[in-house]
This record gives C-alpha cells, structure tokens and sequence, in this order.
C-alpha cells in the first residue's frame, strides 16, 4: 500500500547532531486534559533537554496551547504529570512554574499596556527599596527596577529601547514582544517557553526574535517554542514536537525531515513511524497499542482520499 | 495624472502638535485636569474678584471635602476597570452606625467611631466578594448593594437622624477649624488631603500599587504574570469601604447631624469626579491626584457660577459637559500608538 510506502519513507526521529543526555530538565508524562466534552490533551509526553530548541507544531486546536497551559502552571492537566530534572512537579498557578524557573511568553504577551516598560518587566516580582521607606512603607524601588531592566535589555541586544519608563502600549509590536521575551528571558532559571513569539511580527521583527531565541539556547537555556511558521521553526529548532489532535504525533529534527513532510505529519496525511514513541512510554503496552490503531484508521481514511485524487 | 496634493507645513505642524499633546496627556494623566482647574478659577475669579476671597475658597474646600474623600475609594474601585455605585448608601450605613451606636446605645466614642469604619469595610467586603467570587460585574453588585445598604441604613436607624449634641467629641471633632493664615480650614479637610497622600503613596510607590493598576488595565494578562487579582480586587473594595467609612466621619463633622438624607447625589457625584480627574472608566489609567482636582473642579464651578450671579442650573450643565469632555479626551489620548 502506498500509505506503508510513505510511512515507511518517513524515518523516526534521530536526534540529528543534537546530543540529548542525561535527565531531561522539563519532562510532561502522558498529559491529560479536557475541558467538558472537548479533549484538549489526550495523554501527550514530551521531553526537553538542556539547551535545546523545542519547537512544538500542531494545527489548530491540536493542544499546543494547553500543552504548553498546562506546562506553565496556566492550567493544570487532569492527568498525566510533570517532572523538572526528573522529580516531580506540581503546578497550581503560574507562579509555581515560575518559582520553578519555568518562564512563558504567553501568546498575548501578559503585559500590561498602560504601565512602563520597568515595571512590565518586574510586574508581580517588584524590587522594593532597601532602606526604611521600603521596610516600613514597603516603597518600590523605582529607580533601581528601571535600571536593571535597561541593563537586562541590553544584555539580551535589544537596543531599540532606551526609555524605560515608556508605557508598553506606545511600543510596536516587536518592540512589545522583546519586553515580554526579555521578562522572561530576564528570570527563567530553567526553560523558557515562548508561544507564536512572532505571529504578530515583521520579518525584521521576526528575526529578531529568533535571535534572541539562539541567544538564549547559547547561553544553555533550554527553550520550548510554539509556532505556526515552518521556515522559523526549521531554523531554530534542534527538534520538533508534533501535536495532533490533541495526542503528540511525533517528534522529528531539521535534519530527519522535510518542511513539507513535517506538514504531512501535522495535518494526518502521513503518520510517523514510532510516533507513539512518547506516549507507549508513559500509557504502557495496552494504550500504546490502542493509540496506534487508532492513528491507524486515521491514516487508513486520509491514505483513501489521497488514492483517489491522484 | 492625478496631483498629490502636500499637506502645508501648518497643517503638519499643527497635526504634530496634537500628537505631542496627546503624548503628554497620556504620560501625565492628572495633567489635563489640574489645566482645567488653574483656567477655571481663573476665569471665574475674573468674572467675580470676590472667588479669590480666602472665605470664599476655605469654604469651597471645606464642601468638597466629603465628596473627595468618597471619590478616592471610587477612584481606586475605577483604576480596577469596576465601578461602585453604592458608595453613599455605605457611607451613610457607616455614619448611621457610628452616631446610633454612640448616641443611643451608649457605646464609647472611639468605639463607635472604629465600629463605623468596619461596618464600611464590611460594604467594601460584600461587594469585593461579589465580583470576585461570585463573579458578578462590579456595575450589577454595586446597583444591588445600593438598595441594600440604603434600606439597611433606614431600617437600622428607623429614619431617625441623630444630632452633634447627641454625639460624642471625637465624632465631630472632624468639624474642628484649622486656621491656616486667612485660611480656615477643617480636620476634616486635613483628614481628606492625608487620605489622598496616603493613597497616592500607595498607588504609586508599592506593589499594591503597581498590581491594581495591572489588573484593571489587563486582568487576564496580570493573573498570568503571577498577580493573584481576585486577592488585589478584594483588597481594594476593602480599602474603598474603610475610606467610606472615613468620608463618613468627616461628613457628621461637616454637617454636624447623621441623617439618612445626607449624601442622596453622592454615589453618581463622586463618579464624576473621578472621571473629570481623567481616570478612565475602562482601568488601568488615572490617579488619585486627578481625583482631588476633578472634585475640585466641580466645587469651584459650583461656587464661581453662583457668584456669577448665574442661575444654578448652569452649574448642573456645565457639569454634564465637563464629564463628556472628559471621557471623550480619555478615548482620544487612549489611541496613543507609536
């Protein structure tokens, strides 16, 4: 059958000169979430080791964003759990997974427009003075937060932004972003995770934004990355987590495969071979099986309506 | 071929102006209503010199001093992107439970005095537990809690007023005069300025500060930036009923009776004095200084219309327009991009 064929054309994923050792430092076991009658999350694992690009892909409403929800402490799954360099981890809030060193760019940047980039960038983790004004008053220290954002911005090479007690919402749209990226840049010990980073960007923008992202995998971060675009996650990601319907597909390099097979796998034209890789690890043998025969029939209905158009 | 037609250097320079002033306005959001303020008294010190008279200024002062006190807890409830339309049935709730509990049921003074303030954090507590547990909107509670804490204060005090005589010092002690120079001011003046400091620190200086602000601006956004805002919205309508419980203080001092028929026009009155101050209805924007000047600026078109010599109703006019103004400048100075 041409569906086997093209199955079998499409290798697993190999860590593609990436050397991925040791103990992941954020790991997600057989993750579930649902929300009433709708499955967000329908048991998805995904490993990501120190300093690497993860760049997760997925249609829409394949569980990208309450995957990484859920990553983030946004949402806490049903099922399923979390490990941070192999013990386990629970998140209530964002600021669990903040507290654990897990930063996120959510995808409508979480500033706040009317307040100045200074305090943006220590909204919920304010410096307060350190002499008795501070102490007894509890008195920010202003001037303090405002030049250490400067200097964290600087750090991070964004110069287009020198002000800051500019409001964010006098700021263009990558500038906007840079805010955000560099909050979270700024305070992530651990991972950062950056959602469609550069949906709303220019292409200078853009490459901006995914220089600051090889920046920060340069300095041994690692940074899990949401994105439609395929050109930017080929460019930047050391692997690529597919998610599908909820489930997790796959997960392939730049190097194990094409832009275009990558699509294939996304939208269910194709499946991967060991695509249930993660996920027969944390459900076991039985739901594994299970998993993959239903991907099975899937592909089985998709391999028909291709038949018949060529 | 069509011509393009160039915009002359005034037109650009006068665009450009616009834009700068939209700028400024939106950097500084008490600017707009301390101008309005400045061009008012003068101008109405201009029509009558007599507006400039320092009687006639301590008592201007000495008027607005409740309506401002009560528009600082609005003022904070607005920066929230909520609104409270039961401000003067708290207060009120709270000046009836100060002055019965004291005059009729023999409670110290003090006491009496400290009963009230809770009974108005206790208002600020139901309406903050409303919107933030309950999940109603602040518009819909507040209507609610108006009726109720109207009626409460009514059945509570039988419709009963209470008179200075009846009362213990400390609850008119609000009333006390201060002379300043020619200046006569009250405590109760003193106590509302210390109000708008303390407030203004808070709002400014501190974390507090800083999450109100983000959580009116962008809820959503600060809850994900680690702001706890259902924690920041109860603390606010919580402090907004302990300076309504204050206001109430300072308005037996005023008036020198506690009276169910006190404040009817308060709860609409300090909502416009918030937005005249250029707080915008929608959060996030604004200060308590703007407060101060927008309760100020009311009183003194008050005062300057009537020694106009100027019917009165002219001032209930003025006031409408003055409130339009000011939110069709917030909507313009909030298009700000870039």
């Amino acid at each position: 059958m041409s569906t086997e064929a093209e199955a079998s054309g499409v290798k697993a994923g190999s860590p593609g000169g990436h050397v991925m050792s040791g103990t992941p430092t954020l790991e997600a076991r057989g993750l579930v979430k649902t929300f009433g009658h709708v499955v967000g999350l329908a048991g998805v694992s995904l490993k990501l080791y120190p300093g690497e690009v993860l760049a997760i892909i997925g249609d829409n409403g394949a569980g990208k964003s309450t995957l990484i929800k859920c990553l983030s402490g946004a949402l806490t799954p049903d099922e399923g759990e979390i490990l941070m360099d192999g013990a386990k981890v629970e998140f209530k809030s964002p600021v669990d997974a903040r507290h654990a060193g897990i930063e996120t760019v959510f995808q409508t940047l979480a500033v706040a427009p009317a307040l100045d980039i200074a305090s943006n960038l220590y909204l919920g983790r304010e410096i307060r003075d350190k002499g008795p004004l501070g102490k007894i008053f509890r008195m920010l220290d202003t001037r303090g937060m405002r030049a250490a954002a400067k200097e964290r911005l600087q750090d991070l090479g964004i110069a287009t932004i020198q002000d800051m007690t500019q409001k964010v919402e006098t700021l263009s749209g990558g500038q906007r972003q840079a805010v955000a990226v560099a909050r979270a840049a700024a305070f992530g010990s651990k991972v950062i995770i950056l959602d469609e980073p550069t949906a709303a960007l220019g292409v200078r923008e853009s490459g901006q934004v995914l220089a600051l992202v090889k920046r920060l995998r340069g300095s041994g971060l690692p940074v899990i990355l949401i994105s439609h675009n395929m050109p930017q996650v080929f460019e930047v990601a050391d692997r690529i987590h597919i998610q599908r319907l909820g489930r997790a597909a796959g997960v392939i390099t730049p190097h194990s495969h094409t832009m275009e097979e990558a699509v294939a796998i996304m939208t269910g034209a194709t499946t991967l071979d060991g695509a249930a890789e993660d996920s027969t690890a944390a459900s076991g043998g039985g739901g594994g099986g299970g998993d993959g025969s239903a991907g099975a029939d899937r592909t089985g209905s998709t391999g028909t309506d291709s038949g018949t158009a060529s | 071929m069509t011509a393009v037609i160039e915009p002359t250097g005034e037109v650009r320079e006068s665009e450009e102006l616009g834009v700068r002033l939209q700028h400024t306005l939106h950097r500084h959001p008490t600017l707009g209503p301390a101008s309005v303020l400045v061009a008012s008294i003068i101008v109405f010190s201009l029509i009558n010199h007599r507006f400039l008279n320092p009687t006639n200024l301590s008592l201007l002062i000495q008027q607005v001093a409740v309506l401002a006190t009560l528009a600082i807890g609005q003022t904070m409830i607005i920066l929230t992107a909520g609104i409270d339309l039961s401000v003067g049935a708290a207060a009120i709730l709270a000046q009836m439970v100060m002055a019965q509990t004291a005059a009729n049921n023999g409670v110290p003074g003090p006491l009496a005095l400290l009963l009230g303030i809770a009974v108005g954090a206790l208002t600020g507590f139901t309406n903050g537990f409303l919107v933030t547990r309950i999940k109603l909107p602040p518009f819909i509670v507040t209507l609610g809690t108006l009726s109720i804490f109207t009626a409460i204060g009514l059945l509570y005090s039988n419709g009963a007023s209470v008179y200075a005589a009846a009362m213990p010092k400390i609850l008119i002690w609000t009333g006390n005069y201060v002379n300043i120079g020619p200046y006569q001011l009250t405590t109760g003046v003193i106590l509302m300025l210390a109000l708008f400091a303390v407030t203004s620190f808070a709002l400014t200086r501190t974390s507090w500060g800083r999450h109100v602000y983000a959580t009116g601006d962008d809820a959503e956004a600060a809850r994900l930036s680690g702001i706890k805002t259902n924690r920041v919205l109860l603390s606010v309508y919580v402090a907004a009923g302990v300076i309504f419980g204050l206001a109430a203080w300072i308005l037996i001092g005023r008036v020198g009776v506690a009276s169910t028929n006190n404040l009817t026009n308060a709860n609409l009155d300090s909502i416009t004095a918030v937005v005249i101050g250029g707080t915008s209805l929608f959060g996030g924007r604004g200060a308590v200084l703007g407060t101060l000047f927008g309760a100020l600026i009311v009183q003194v078109f008050q005062s300057g219309i009537s020694l106009a010599g100027v019917q009165s109703l002219y001032q209930v006019l003025a006031e409408g327009i003055l409130v339009i103004v000011a939110v069709a400048l917030d909507q313009w100075i909030r298009k700000v991009r870039r």
